[in-house]
């Protein structure tokens, strides 16, 4: 593989011509990521799965070059219908349109970079990947007070022929001062046997609203990996939703930083698995100042021989007093050969705080069928009903009264 | 009155040290070394090969590094491996031709050793530094059958039985820790309860380090045969010195069919002065076996001593019907630092366990739960429930908790929670109206938090267990 990155690696730098400053920053990512190659068990965030080893049973030998100089046609990608919305197409890890129709165009400013160094610390080898190997990253600004009409659409696509290949993408996000940005990402493939790996980037300034939807639903081959940093100041609030059901594997990780007082983060995820899909949802809270609020409910519902991971951390620093931080993961193993893995964290260092996890997995309560079946449902209808019921509670989370509505109409759950 | 008791206790009250000569191994980890301590204890050649096959192994092994609280790196070569106090070597055939100073140092810890003076028949195996002193109440659990005797003696007296099971919980190929032990463990207790037996006391250990520069490696083995009961109690302390200390012990406990062990731990070895210099590392493994079917297996521990507590006591539960338990509680202050917790391995059907664990913490310590539960899938119909509670005082400590799930069986139940606060100032303030002074209201309060874990300590512990929460806890307030 590593002869493969370093041809790829090479043909990449020819393709665009890089300014010096450029090419130093895509080379220190890249050599970091020869390094480190992909992640295996024996790094603690990747215990439960074994990118390494996914993508060598899966994909087998990738290669990490993209022609970002081809056009790809776009005409053959599914929109969404229910919903008026701004849109933003990748295919292949390449942004082939940005399209903000229904927006003031002098709120919303698009800047397309080269690369630009914008990272903290090394998080992990994929984002080195993604910084290496990333075409241009596309900063939006959201301007100050300033409220979409309509969401944005993110649709993250595959060309038909493409087989075994790697591709990333980053998009950077800036909300100013009371700015409020709805994010829906709709993973729609068209091939298989892909490694997509995308990394968002999001600043939220005071007062600011994200709302973060990431639906995968679609079944397909690929193996994905999407890594969310959000850094929130005062009186922000950030919100995702994770659905996570589709693909082979997939692994979201959100990482947040509550650098402002009275910002607040909730993180929602449902798992509905089937098969042998193996997903996993990580993530980081990051308490760092006083009163600042998070909260976490992740749900599964897991069929055949798929598995389920659910890694929450809630870290506390010691300035950070006032903190009320909750976390609940509960599962449903309807096949003896799924499996559900949890790591709920908490790392605290300030004592006047109010933190508390909770975790659950186990089969559908037997009691509960038979008080249905004996209310004339057969036992398909009452399983049915107890899941849609267990599902509910994580849609019930969502804010954005549209959305809920599609989300709920994808997953055919009903009220 | 209260006062002045607090006053005496504030300081380590086991701090003394004895002054005994001591006959010592040369310094150093060799081959040399453990041949010197198999041949001092006049150990079978096998147990000889065992111990250079862990030795073997060690050379491969790395220390772990994943754990939370860091220490400086250990000089493996700068211990001694063995201290005897010197008047052993021809060891004493009765309580009255035990050296008068060991007996002044087992009055002063408080241990009842003197026959006279027992604390209602509790029988004690008292371990000083590597060799084990004296046992007591031995006829009594002779008429039972019941071996109760230094791991030692049971090598010479009973080689099948310790052949059979030692190293089957904790193999040679285990973690640094356990395969140092292997390789050059010392003393410590062993116990067989014989088919249907009830053992008629609680046995006890009594473990102290009082040399400078030694490690303690004692090795504790635990065999309950079928239908039988025992409870066995554990209690440590040291001296203080300014250098830190190494204790590694390993203990293996089996439980076969329809048999029962509850063991419990009171640690206090000394945890180091105010500015966290010198203390014990306390890195031990112990786990349990459920062999047998409807076997159970309990854990009870009261941490309050130690620089740095690193261990984790489990169960693996492969018998059907089997069942684990875990009560820990956890108190860390000024500079000392716990990673502490249990693992479940479910393994047959029908197994249950259950954890409660306690952990508070204060001044600049840090206190971390880490606990596996893992059912396999074929521990259908198992069960597991999880609570762990933090307790933090003042902003300058920490306490987490790092839980892993794995349920990989549809038909069994996992729960967990977990809670972290501080001392409400409401239920202060109730104290204090009611005449308490601040740090007894906090010692009542704390004892309260403890209190479903302190219930399920023997009772003379648990008067033992009350206090030393509220003396761990001195100077945590206001």
């Amino acid at each position: 593989m590593e002869k493969q990155l370093k041809i790829d690696f090479e043909k990449k730098l020819k393709d665009f011509s890089y300014s010096d400053q450029e090419k130093k920053f895509k080379e220190t990512n890249f050599k970091e990521f020869l390094k480190q190659g992909f992640p295996n068990r024996k790094l603690e965030n990747w215990k439960f799965s074994d990118l390494n080893q996914i993508i060598k049973s899966n994909i087998g030998d990738l290669t990490f070059y993209n022609d970002y100089k081809k056009e790809n046609q776009i005409d053959k990608i599914e929109l969404i219908n229910e919903l008026e919305h701004n849109k933003i197409i990748i295919v292949d890890g390449k942004i082939e349109k940005i399209d903000f129709k229904f927006e003031d165009k002098d709120k919303i400013e698009v800047l397309v970079e080269q690369g630009e160094e914008t990272i903290k610390e090394n998080i992990n080898s994929l984002i080195n990947l993604n910084n290496a190997f990333s075409n241009k990253f596309c900063k939006i600004i959201i301007k100050k007070n300033y409220s979409l009409n309509k969401p944005l659409v993110v649709y993250h696509s595959t060309n038909k022929n493409t087989q075994s290949k790697n591709t990333n993408s980053r998009i950077d996000f800036k909300l100013e001062e009371n700015a409020c940005l709805r994010l829906i990402d709709i993973f729609k493939d068209n091939s298989e046997k892909n490694f997509l790996n995308i990394y968002y980037n999001f600043e939220l300034d005071k007062s600011s609203i994200l709302k973060n939807y990431k639906i995968d639903k679609a079944t397909n081959n690929n193996v994905k990996y999407s890594y969310n940093n959000v850094n929130q100041e005062a009186n922000s609030i950030s919100e995702t939703f994770i659905l996570s059901s589709g693909s082979k594997f997939f692994k979201n990780e959100i990482n947040c930083d509550l650098l402002g007082h009275h910002s607040s983060a909730f993180v929602n995820g449902i798992f509905d698995l089937d098969d042998e899909n193996h997903h996993e949802i990580k993530s980081n809270i990051n308490h760092l100042v006083e009163n600042t609020k998070s909260y976490q409910l992740v749900k599964s519902v897991l069929e055949k021989k798929s598995k389920a991971v659910y890694q929450g951390k809630i870290f506390v620093s010691s300035e950070a007093q006032k903190t009320d931080g909750y976390q609940l993961s509960n599962a449903i193993l309807l096949s003896e050969n799924s499996e559900f893995n949890a790591k709920p964290e908490l790392e605290i260092y300030a004592d006047d705080v109010k933190c508390s996890h909770g975790s659950s997995s186990g089969s559908l309560d037997e009691n509960s069928i038979f008080y249905l079946m004996s209310r004339g449902l057969n036992y398909k209808e009452a399983k049915k009903l107890l899941i849609n019921g267990f599902l509910l509670d994580v849609i019930e989370k969502i804010t954005d009264e549209e959305i809920k509505n599609l989300i709920k109409n994808l997953l055919g759950v009903k009220e | 009155m209260r006062d002045k008791q607090i006053e005496d206790l504030k300081d380590y009250k086991y701090g003394f040290s004895t002054d005994i000569e001591n006959f010592k191994a040369p310094k150093g980890l060799n081959e040399d070394v453990i041949k010197f301590i198999s041949n001092i204890k006049k150990e079978p050649k096998w147990l000889l090969d065992w111990r250079l096959k862990a030795f073997e192994r060690l050379k491969v092994l790395k220390e772990p590094d994943w754990q939370k609280p860091k220490y400086p790196k250990i000089d493996y070569q700068d211990l001694y491996y063995y201290s005897a106090p010197k008047s052993f070597k021809d060891k004493p055939k009765s309580l009255d031709e035990l050296d008068p100073k060991l007996l002044e140092t087992y009055q002063k810890l408080g241990i009842p050793l003197n026959e006279q003076k027992r604390l209602n028949g509790i029988a004690v195996d008292a371990v000083f530094d590597s060799v084990s002193v004296a046992t007591t109440f031995k006829e009594t659990l002779t008429k039972q059958g019941i071996i109760f005797c230094s791991i030692s003696e049971a090598v010479q007296k009973h080689p099948e039985l310790v052949k059979k099971y030692l190293g089957t919980v904790i193999p040679l190929t285990d973690h640094f820790f356990a395969t140092l032990n292997s390789a050059v463990f010392t003393d410590g207790s062993f116990v067989y309860i014989p088919p249907g037996v009830r053992c008629p006391m609680e046995l006890s250990t009594y473990f102290r380090i009082n040399a400078s520069d030694t490690g303690q490696f004692e090795r504790t083995l635990i065999i309950a045969d079928k239908g039988s009961y025992v409870s066995y109690l554990e209690g440590c302390t040291a001296p203080m010195r300014d250098e830190n200390q190494l204790h590694a012990a390993n203990v293996e406990l089996i439980a076969l069919d329809d048999a029962e062990i509850k063991y419990s731990t009171v640690q206090n070895w000394y945890p180091g002065d105010k500015d966290g210099k010198g203390g014990i590392y306390n890195f031990v493994t112990k786990r349990g076996l459920c062999k047998g079917k409807n076997s159970k297996i309990s854990w009870t521990q009261v941490e309050t001593g130690s620089a740095i507590t690193w261990k984790y006591p489990s169960c693996i539960l492969k018998g059907d019907n089997s069942i684990g338990e875990f009560y820990s509680i956890a108190i860390t202050n000024n500079h000392q630092k716990a990673d502490t917790g249990t693992k479940m391995i479910h393994l047959g059907k029908n197994t249950k366990s259950k954890i409660i664990s306690k952990g508070i913490s204060a001044g600049f310590s840090d206190m971390t739960y880490r606990g596996l539960v893992d059912i396999s899938p074929k521990a259908t119909n198992s069960n597991n429930f999880t609570q762990c509670d933090s307790l933090l005082m003042g902003n300058k400590c920490g306490a987490h908790t790092v839980p892993y799930i794995k349920n990989k069986n549809s038909d069994s139940n996992i729960a967990h929670e977990a809670t972290t606060s501080k001392i409400s100032e409401e239920q202060l303030h109730y104290c204090q109206q009611r005449g308490l002074n601040p740090e007894e209201a906090v010692g009542l309060i704390v004892n309260g938090f403890c209190k479903e874990v302190l219930q399920q300590l023997p009772m003379e512990f648990a008067v033992e267990a009350q206090k030393l929460v509220g003396i761990s806890l001195e100077g945590s307030v206001g």
